[in-house]
C-alpha cells in the first residue's frame, strides 16, 4: 500500500490556498465591484457621519425616539475585564440572553417591562417582540405593533400629532417577500432618521 | 400557528425535493468520473493536483486504505489548524489584534471543525483572526464536508459494487467532491448573500455614531464566503457569535430560506445518488421518504410549542408566542422550522437561539441529534448513518420471519450488523456518559447559566450536539473551559471517526459479496412497508436510550412550566 503521507500533504496545502485564500478573495473582489455598499455592512450616513449600519440595531433611549427590542449583548467591564456588564445593542459581541421558558430571571425581567410600557401606553396590549431580547442581541426591526405601540410616547416627547407619527411609522413598514417569506417588520433606525427629518423641514 | 408559517413550510419542502433529482444526477455523474459542464475549466486542475501530489487517479483503495487515508488527512488537517489558532497573532490578516487562541480552546476548535461539527466554544468576533476564520475555518468548512461526502460516496459503492475488494480513491473523492459540488456552488451562493446584505470585507470593524451620539463598533469581515459553505457542507460554524441570527449572517427572510434550502440540499440529494448508483432509484426515494416522515414530524411539534409560548411568560399576560431568542424578520415559523432543519442535519447553525426555545420546542432538536441525524443529515454523515439504521432495520426483519436478511441483493451478516451497532452505540456512549460524569463533577457543574432541569439540558445538549458533530447549542452553557473544552473535543473526535470507520468497514465487507437476484421471498426496501419499518427501527432505538435523560430535561421543565414553576440560578 503506497503510503498517504504525500497525497494527504500536498492535498491539504493545495486545498487550504483554494478554499481557505483563493476563494474568499475571489468572494471579496467580486463582492467589491459588484455590491460595495454591502460587502462593507451597508453603513447608513447623514450629514457626511456614519450613523450606523441598516442592518445593525442601535440603543436608543430617549423618549423621542422609537426604542428597539431589548437587547442582552454585554462588554468587558471597565473596572475589571474578567466580568462583563450589559452593553445592549454591542455590535462587537452579539448574542442572546440564553435564558429558558422556566427562568425565573426571564420571567421578573419580562414582568418589569411589562409594567413599565403599560404604565407608558395602557390602550394598547404590550407586543411580544418589545419584551423579549433578540437572539443576537442586534435585530434592527420592530413588528409593525410594537412601533405602533411606541407612537403615544413619540408624539409627545417630540410635540407632533400622533397621526403624523402613525403615518410615519405605517410608512415604514416592509411586508413580506412575495407575500409569503418572513414577517412584516419596520426598521428602527431607517424609521428615527425619518423621524427626525420630519422634525427638520 | 397561522397559514402563513405552514405555506412557508410548504413551499420550503417544495425547494428542497426539486432539487433532489437535478443535484442527484449531476453528482452522480461526478462521484462516477463523468464529464459535466464544468470539466472543461477543472480536469486541468483535477490533473495538476493529482500530478502534484503523485495520486494515479485510477488506482482504487480497499476499505482500510480508503479509511486510512481520510484518518492521515485529517489528522493534517487538525495539526495546520491547531497551529494556525495558536500563532494568529503572530500572523497576518489581523485588523482587530486578536490574541493567540488558549490551547484548551485550540484543541476543542480544531476538533470542532475537522469532525465537520463546528461546536463553538470560541466567539467568532471576539476572538479568531480574519486568517484563522478564511485558511483555517472555511478551508475545513470544505474538506470535513468533502470527507463526509467521499464516506457516503464509498459506502454506495459498498452496495452497488459486487466481488470487488476496492471501493474508490479518497483522494479522487475528496478532491471532485470540493472541487465539482462545493466550490460552484459555494460561489454563487456566497455572491448572492453578498447582495442580500451580508458583508465581504477585509476589514474588521467600522465606527458609527449613533443618532443619540454614542459610538457603535460594528465589527464586519469576510462573512459571505463562510457562511455560504458553513450552510452547504452542513458545517455551522458562525463568523460571528449568535451565528445565523446575526443581521450580518443572515439579513433577510429571503436569505435564511436559502440559507435552509443550502443546508438540506446536498444531504436529500445523496439519497437519489444512492438510487442511481444501486441501479434503482426508489430505493433512494424510499430513504427520502422515512427521512421526510421523522422530519415533518419534528417541525409540527416545534411549531406548535413556539406558536403556543411558554406558560411562564403567557401567565404574566404576554401573547404571541415565544419571541424570546427570536429575530423579527423570521418571526416563529421561521425560526422553528430553521431549528428543526440545522439538528436534522448535522449543521448546527442557528437562527434563533436554541437555549430560550420552550421546553418541547427544545426537545425536538435534541431528538434530532440524538437519533444520529439521520434525517438528511450532514453533508454524507446523514445517508451513511441512515444506511447502518438500514442494516439493522434488515436485520430486524429478517428475524421476524425467519429469512437471512438481504438488501439490495445482499446478504447482511453477523459481520455488518455488528459493525452498524458499533457505530450507532458510541453516540448514546458519548453523550450519555459524558453527561453524566459533568452532573457530579464540580468542573462540570460550574457550566450551566440556568438552573432547575433546564440546567441539566444545557449539559446534555452540548454532548449531544458534539458527538453528533451538530455544533449547535443551548449557548447558557459556559463552555469555553479546560473541562469542557477537552470533553466535548472527546466526544466530536469519537462521534465523527468510530462512526466513519465502521462504516467504510460494512462497504467494503458488502462490496465483497457477491449480488443474489430478487426472488418471491425477497422483502422489497422501496414500499410503504419497508419505510415504516425503517421509521420504527430509528424510534424504538432512539426513545429506549434516551428517553430517561430527555424526561428529567425537557419533559420535566415542560411539566413544570406547565405549573408555573421557575427556577431561580444561586437558590
Amino acid at each position: 500500500m503506497p503510503t498517504p503521507l504525500r497525497p494527504a500533504l500536498v492535498l491539504l496545502v493545495a486545498m487550504t490556498a483554494v478554499t481557505g485564500l483563493a476563494y474568499p478573495l475571489a468572494v471579496t473582489g467580486l463582492a467589491g465591484a459588484l455590491f460595495p455598499a454591502q460587502a462593507a455592512g451597508s453603513p447608513v450616513e447623514r450629514d457626511g457621519v456614519v450613523v450606523g449600519s441598516r442592518l445593525i440595531g442601535q440603543s436608543f433611549t430617549s423618549p423621542g425616539y422609537f426604542h428597539g427590542r431589548p437587547s442582552a449583548t454585554n462588554a468587558a467591564d471597565p473596572a475589571d475585564a474578567a466580568k462583563t456588564v450589559p452593553a445592549p445593542y454591542n455590535a462587537a459581541n452579539s448574542m442572546g440572553s440564553n435564558l429558558g421558558p422556566t427562568s425565573a430571571a426571564l420571567a421578573e425581567r419580562v414582568k418589569a417591562d411589562l409594567d413599565a410600557l403599560t404604565s407608558e401606553n395602557p390602550d394598547r396590549p404590550v407586543p411580544v417582540d418589545l419584551v423579549t431580547t433578540s437572539g443576537s442581541g442586534l435585530d434592527p426591526d420592530l413588528s409593525p405593533e410594537a412601533a405602533l405601540f411606541q407612537v403615544k410616547r413619540v408624539a409627545k416627547a417630540r410635540n407632533l400629532p400622533e397621526e403624523r407619527v402613525r403615518d410615519l411609522v405605517t410608512g415604514q413598514v416592509e411586508g413580506r417577500l412575495l407575500g409569503v417569506l418572513g414577517e412584516p417588520r419596520v426598521n428602527v433606525l431607517a424609521l428615527n432618521l425619518a423621524l427626525d427629518d420630519l422634525a427638520r423641514k | 400557528m397561522t397559514s402563513n408559517g405552514w405555506i412557508q413550510i410548504a413551499l420550503y419542502c417544495a425547494v428542497v425535493l426539486a432539487l433532489v433529482k437535478p443535484l442527484g444526477l449531476y453528482m452522480t455523474r461526478v462521484f462516477s468520473g463523468e464529464r459535466t459542464f464544468l470539466s472543461p475549466l477543472l480536469a486541468p486542475v483535477e490533473r495538476g493536483l493529482y500530478r502534484a501530489a503523485g495520486i494515479d487517479a485510477r488506482q482504487e483503495q480497499t476499505w482500510l486504505g480508503y479509511a486510512g487515508a481520510m484518518v492521515v488527512f485529517n489528522l493534517l488537517g487538525f495539526v495546520l489548524l491547531y497551529a494556525l489558532l495558536r500563532w494568529q497573532a503572530l500572523l497576518p490578516l489581523n485588523p482587530a489584534g486578536q490574541a493567540a487562541v488558549a490551547p484548551d480552546l485550540a484543541f476543542n476548535t480544531a476538533a470542532s471543525f475537522v469532525t465537520n461539527t463546528n461546536w463553538q466554544s470560541y466567539g467568532g468576533e471576539t476572538t479568531l483572526s480574519h486568517l484563522s476564520q478564511m485558511v483555517g475555518l472555511t478551508h475545513q468548512n470544505f474538506v470535513s464536508a468533502a470527507s463526509g461526502i467521499a464516506t457516503a460516496v464509498a459506502l454506495i459503492r459498498g452496495f452497488a459494487r459486487a466481488s470487488t475488494r476496492t471501493l474508490g480513491s479518497f483522494w479522487v473523492d475528496m478532491t471532485r467532491a470540493t472541487l465539482y459540488l462545493l466550490l460552484p456552488l459555494c460561489l454563487v451562493m456566497a455572491l448572492f448573500l453578498v447582495w442580500q446584505g451580508i458583508p465581504q470585507t477585509l476589514a474588521g470593524s467600522f465606527d458609527a455614531t449613533t443618532l443619540e451620539g454614542a459610538r457603535q463598533t460594528i465589527a464586519v469581515g469576510p462573512v459571505a464566503s463562510q457562511v455560504a459553505v458553513k450552510m452547504l457542507g452542513t458545517n455551522g460554524g458562525g463568523f460571528f457569535n449568535a451565528n445565523a441570527a446575526h443581521p450580518f449572517e443572515n439579513p433577510t427572510a429571503l436569505s435564511n430560506f436559502l440559507q435552509m434550502v443550502a443546508i438540506f440540499a446536498i444531504g436529500a440529494a445523496l439519497t437519489n445518488v444512492f438510487g442511481r448508483m444501486v441501479g434503482d432509484e426508489r430505493q433512494g426515494w424510499a430513504i427520502l421518504a422515512a427521512m421526510g416522515v421523522l422530519f415533518l414530524a419534528g417541525v409540527v411539534v416545534t411549531y406548535w410549542a413556539e406558536a403556543a409560548g411558554s406558560p411562564v411568560l403567557n401567565g404574566l399576560g404576554l401573547t404571541g408566542g415565544n419571541m424570546e431568542g427570536k429575530e423579527v424578520r423570521f418571526g416563529i415559523a421561521a425560526s422553528a422550522l430553521f431549528a428543526v432543519i440545522t439538528t436534522a442535519a448535522s449543521c448546527g447553525a442557528v437562527n434563533a437561539m436554541h437555549d430560550s426555545l420552550t421546553a418541547l420546542g427544545g426537545l425536538i432538536p435534541l431528538v434530532n441529534m440524538q437519533l444520529g441525524e439521520v434525517v438528511i443529515g450532514g453533508v454524507g454523515a446523514g445517508l451513511y448513518g441512515m444506511l447502518t439504521f438500514v442494516v439493522v432495520a434488515i436485520f430486524v426483519a429478517g428475524l421476524m420471519v425467519g429469512r437471512t436478511p438481504e438488501y439490495l441483493g445482499k446478504k447482511i451478516e453477523a459481520r455488518e450488523v455488528k459493525m452498524a451497532m458499533l457505530g450507532i452505540l458510541c453516540l448514546p456512549l458519548m453523550m450519555l456518559g459524558f453527561t453524566a460524569l459533568a452532573t457530579v463533577l464540580p468542573a462540570g457543574l460550574a457550566g450551566p447559566a440556568n438552573a432547575g432541569p433546564h440546567g441539566f439540558s444545557e449539559i446534555l445538549y452540548a454532548y449531544t450536539s458534539a458527538a453528533a458533530n451538530n455544533g449547535s447549542a443551548f449557548g447558557g452553557l459556559s463552555a469555553n473551559t479546560p473541562f469542557y473544552n477537552a470533553t466535548l473535543a472527546v466526544a466530536m473526535l469519537a462521534g465523527r471517526f468510530f462512526v466513519k470507520i465502521p462504516v467504510l468497514a460494512i462497504a467494503g465487507s458488502l462490496a465483497a459479496k457477491k449480488t443474489l437476484p430478487a426472488s418471491a421471498g425477497t422483502f422489497p426496501t422501496h414500499g410503504g412497508l419497508f419505510v415504516g419499518l425503517l421509521v420504527g427501527v430509528v424510534l424504538i432505538l432512539g426513545g429506549l436510550t434516551f428517553f430517561p435523560a430527555l424526561a428529567l430535561g425537557p419533559v420535566v421543565e415542560h411539566l413544570a412550566g406547565a405549573a408555573g414553576q421557575t427556577f431561580a440560578t444561586g437558590g
